[in-house]
């Protein structure tokens, strides 16, 4: 299939990459705002952060795989639990994700960046250094060890003396910033900037889940940073919010984090749900069948995991009446699942199945959410609740979701998207050894912890007596974590080994519907000379060959042809139907995010040991970041 | 067939385990027929979709063209899988929760009534009007129910007798109830099942249920205090133990010491475990833990004692005779 690139008339293809190309070397790696760059640097950046939390977890693992066992000490264990369930949640499931979608949202909705570019880089650099501060305090010896929830009062200073937790408090606060301007980002991106004819209802699933993604962290966030903001203040600045024997309420740190917490599992979730939309329709050759349902489901997870959070409370002794209620509304909340799942049931049961590794890797999911889904049936059950709430049964179930319906998602998303990215195909038989690997271990590792709690086995031990009946099945599950791990070890090698050797991939080796197939694998610099203009929901399934737009006289139409790609322009169009409306300039390279983000960096790093010159210097930074900033705006 | 196996080893690991589904309560045993309901609806739902996943996914790969339209429109057939049998499923659970949830909940007439303070890292149990103040071993009559209430003071703790009862947190600044009434007697172990810092693991505790006269005999005899002692050594244990840091930290009732950072020792020698169970209360790991407390249970918030051997035997003596 030909790429657009190749198919646009009248351009020159040098003179676009002179104006598109980053200044080579460090200068440009700093300076970069491209989209791409920024995405895939995202994805690497995660990953080194979830190998490194994937180890934690084998350490973790060795010590519980026999009874009072003595490998590492009740502190190591307890900072190690903490950093890895931290470094999971806010530095890999986030921002993986966001790395999916900065590369690819661009792509599919037929755009050349994203709305704010240097927004987009600064939010980077908050995530690599927020992670970078966090991990100092392992690096250093001073590992927070209060659970990666860090409930009050055990992480006030009475019970957590020392910097240990302000690693987390304050770094959790420092990321926060990245994924709100993330999401700011997403949703004006997927409004603004589609090809003309991408009206909503045509929309890539995936776009969709990340325009639910980014609306839900805008509203949970905030709790987050609240709850992280006021437990340091009283840890810093001796304040009481959350101190009881002050008239604090220990409980209203609980209500806070959860209120960000519960949304979040979903915000994790749904671009994985949207990941696979994609990915099960495209390898069964076949339209999705439910779409609007689906859409329709993705949102109304996004409004109910609003209204769920307190099942995460329900044994700290609320009234029964509420907690019902919250009890109900979890159940609720399943059945937007069941519809996506027979959805996808649906377009399989008619498409032409392909057993490509990324299709593995979503059946893998379907199985393994189906339980994940299940078990977390069970414990919006009150009563059930009451039993196995921090038991191992609910390591097992927020393994299932998390790492589950998460993780294999993100695989199958490497499988399926890394060609585009690297131009080159992944070995297929290594995916697969890959994936068997991956998942038989996962439910080797995983599965016997549910038996586990209901065996009685609380969660967050760091050792447990003999005689107990937990032995064997604790075994069991250690070897399966490292038979996971080596199943993800095969994933990286086939990667880095694909990297160099792989089969070129071509722009479309899958045979797939979507834009970002549309331009060439890697994609240039400028992503579309000239933008496709769509008529259906399946562009490239449907219009062959993909018509392309030429520039217009007028600003709503100046930025669509090449020439809009030779002024480093891309189109602005109408929200619902994506009609032209007028030109969006894309800002080239810039140190300013970076500075920026450094001066927050120095700030919080003060704040950490609360010296007033240090937050001095950082403010300055960040102003002159700042103003420099908005300045050169004024300049466009 | 993950789910099958669930029950073959339920069954097989379950001895000796605090397990859920071997209860030996009332709020317990209504928990595990929720359970029960659940997993049998958990495995029929589980079979029939991934039935489903399988089949469409074997039939898809058989094919080279799209396959004809099926019977049922695939919207009808998402409506009805993904959310009409789901809501049934749904209804049937809503009306488990509440109905189950209410019964557990429910306050009965002439309950005992235990107070429990979650510490760090050990329980310290109060039978109000009745004199009794002990730790991590809670005493109750067969057949009784029970009302304990549950408050902190210092983080959160759960207090958790998986073959009794669900757990229900300790929060400082507020106090929880948990009811419910022991059906066999026996010794359940109990757990903490909140994470409260560096020993958290080490923070359990035994329910030992018993005949109402092993009761009634058991409570007068705690709500004594402690004996004279009975000999030379006893007498200059008790001595020692006063006049050291023990006595800061620790209560003898009917001597000076009223120390209350850890648990109450007037009738230690009757309780079965030390360390909130994290030994067995034998001379010998009694000994070790006077003499250093942390070797059992690292970061314990009891220094190692500061005595001479000599002394140290005789504080030994004394504690021991205090049954
Ligand atoms: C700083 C306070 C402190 C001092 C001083 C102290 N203890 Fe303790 N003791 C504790 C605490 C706290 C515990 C509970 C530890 C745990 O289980 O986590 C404890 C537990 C015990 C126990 C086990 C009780 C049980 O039922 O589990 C014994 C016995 C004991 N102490 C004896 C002594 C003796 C004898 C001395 C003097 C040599 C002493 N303690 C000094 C705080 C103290
Ligand atoms: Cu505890």
């Amino acid at each position: 299939m030909a790429t657009i690139t190749a198919d646009a008339p009248g351009y020159d293809d040098d003179r676009l990459e002179e104006v598109w190309e980053d200044e080579p070397g460090i200068p440009g790696f700093l300076t970069t705002v491209d989209h791409k760059r920024i995405g895939v640097r995202y994805i690497v950046t995660s990953f080194i952060f979830f190998a490194v939390s994937g180890l934690m977890a084998l350490v973790l693992r060795t010590q519980l795989a026999t009874s009072n066992a003595g490998l590492i000490s009740p502190t190591t264990y307890n900072e190690l639990f903490t950093v890895h369930g931290t470094t999971m949640i806010f530095l890999f499931n986030t921002p993986v994700l966001a790395g999916f979608g900065n590369y690819f949202l661009p792509l599919m909705i037929g755009t050349r960046d994203m709305a704010f570019p240097r927004l987009n880089a600064f939010s980077y650099w908050i995530f690599l250094f927020a992670g970078i501060f966090f991990f100092t305090g392992f690096a250093i010896g001073h590992a927070p060890s209060g659970g990666w929830f860090a409930y009050t009062p055990l992480t006030d200073r009475a019970y957590s003396p020392g910097v240990n937790l302000d690693f987390w408090g304050l770094g959790v606060a420092f990321v926060g910033i990245s994924t709100t301007v993330g999401a700011v980002n997403f949703i004006v991106t997927a409004i603004k900037l589609r090809a003309p004819g991408l009206s909503l209802n045509r929309l890539p699933v995936f776009v969709w889940s990340m325009l639910v993604f980014s609306f839900m962290v805008l509203f949970a966030v905030p709790a987050v940073t609240v709850a992280a903001s006021l437990l340091e203040m009283d840890r810093l600045f001796h304040t009481s919010f959350f101190v009881p024997a002050h008239g604090g309420s220990a409980l209203l740190y609980q209500h806070l984090f959860w209120f960000w917490g519960h949304p979040e599992v979903y915000i994790l979730f749904i671009p994985a749900l949207g990941m696979m939309s994609m990915i099960i329709a495209v390898f069964s050759r076949r339209p999705l069948s439910g779409y609007v349902w689906i859409v329709v489901s993705l949102i109304a997870i996004g409004f109910i995991s609003f209204g769920v959070w307190i099942h995460h409370m329900f044994v700290t002794g609320l009234p029964l009446l509420a907690t019902a209620f919250f009890s109900a509304a979890s159940l609720v909340i399943a059945l937007p699942s069941g519809v996506q799942y027979f959805a996808w049931i649906a377009t399989m049961w008619r498409g032409v199945v392909q057993l490509k590794t990324p299709m593995l890797f979503a059946l893998g999911f379907l199985l393994i959410f189906l339980l994940g889904g299940i078990t977390g049936v069970m414990v919006s059950v009150l009563p059930f609740d009451y039993q196995v709430e921090d038991s191992y049964f609910i390591v097992s179930h927020l393994h299932y979701v998390l790492n589950g319906a998460v993780v294999f998602p993100i695989f199958a998303a490497l499988y399926y998207w890394i060609p585009k990215m690297t131009g080159r195909l992944l070995s297929e038989r290594l995916g697969h050894l890959s994936f068997w690997t991956m998942f038989i271990g996962f439910n080797v590792a995983f599965f016997p912890m549910s038996i586990l709690g209901l065996l009685g086995m609380p969660r967050r031990v760091y050792t447990y007596p003999s005689g107990l009946g937990w032995d064997t099945l604790n075994f069991i599950s250690t070897v399966g974590g490292f038979m996971f791990a080596f199943g993800v070890l095969l994933t990286f090698v086939n990667i880095l080994v694909s990297h160099r050797r792989g089969r070129p991939a071509g722009p479309d080796p899958w045979g797939a519907d979507s834009l970002e197939w549309a331009t060439s694998s890697p994609p240039p610099d400028y992503n579309f000379a000239a933008i496709p203009i769509v008529a259906s929901r399946h562009p490239l399934w449907d219009q062959r060959p993909l018509p392309v737009a030429a520039s217009g006289p007028d600003a709503a139409t100046a930025a669509l042809g090449p020439e809009g790609a030779e002024r480093r322009t891309t189109p602005f169009t109408t929200g619902l139907r994506a009609e032209p409306e007028s030109t969006m300039t894309i800002p080239g390279e810039t140190a300013f995010p970076f500075v920026l983000a450094l001066g927050i960096a120095v700030l919080v790093g003060a704040l950490l040991v609360t010296t007033a010159l240090g937050a001095l210097v950082g403010v300055v930074i960040l102003g002159v970041g700042v103003l420099r900033w908005a300045w050169r705006t004024g300049e466009h | 067939m993950l789910l099958v196996t669930t029950t073959l080893v339920l069954a097989a690991c379950g001895g000796g385990s605090p397990s859920t589904l071997h209860t030996s309560g009332t709020s317990a045993d209504k928990i595990a027929n929720v359970w029960w309901l659940m997993f049998g609806l958990a495995v029929v739902v589980y079979v029939v979709v991934a039935a489903f996943i399988v089949v469409a996914f074997v039939r898809g790969r058989g094919r080279t063209t799209s396959g004809p339209a099926s019977r049922i429109s695939d919207n009808a057939f998402v409506w009805i899988g993904g959310l009409v049998v789901p809501a049934v499923i749904l209804i049937v659970l809503g009306i488990v929760t509440v109905t189950t949830g209410r019964a557990l909940r429910a306050p009965d007439r002439g309950a005992l009534v235990v107070d429990v303070i979650g510490k760090d890292w050990w329980w310290k149990v109060q039978y109000p009007g009745r004199g009794i103040t002990t730790a991590n071993e809670i005493h109750l009559p067969v057949g009784q129910p029970v009302e304990v209430r549950l408050t902190s003071d210092n983080v959160v703790h759960s207090f958790w007798v998986p073959e009794l009862a669900g757990k229900v947190d300790t929060i400082p600044g507020q106090v929880n109830v948990l009811r419910f009434t022991a059906d066999r007697s026996g010794t359940y172990l109990g757990l903490c099942a909140e994470f409260c810092g560096l020993q958290h693991a080490n923070m359990h505790f035994q329910v030992v249920a018993q005949s109402p006269g092993d009761f009634e005999r058991w409570a007068t005899q705690e709500a004594r205090p402690t004996a004279e002692p009975t000999s030379e050594e006893q007498a200059q244990g008790e001595l020692v133990f006063v006049r050291s840091s023990c006595a800061g930290c620790h209560t003898v009732r009917g001597t000076p010491a009223v120390g209350t950072r850890g648990p109450d020792l007037t009738h230690l020698a009757s309780r079965r475990t030390i360390g909130a169970v994290t030994v067995e209360n034998t001379p010998s790991n009694l000994s070790r833990w006077i003499a250093n407390a942390g070797s059992a249970k690292p970061g314990v918030l009891m220094p190692p004692a500061l005595l001479s051997a000599p002394d140290l035997a005789a504080v030994l003596a004394y504690l021991e005779s205090r049954s």
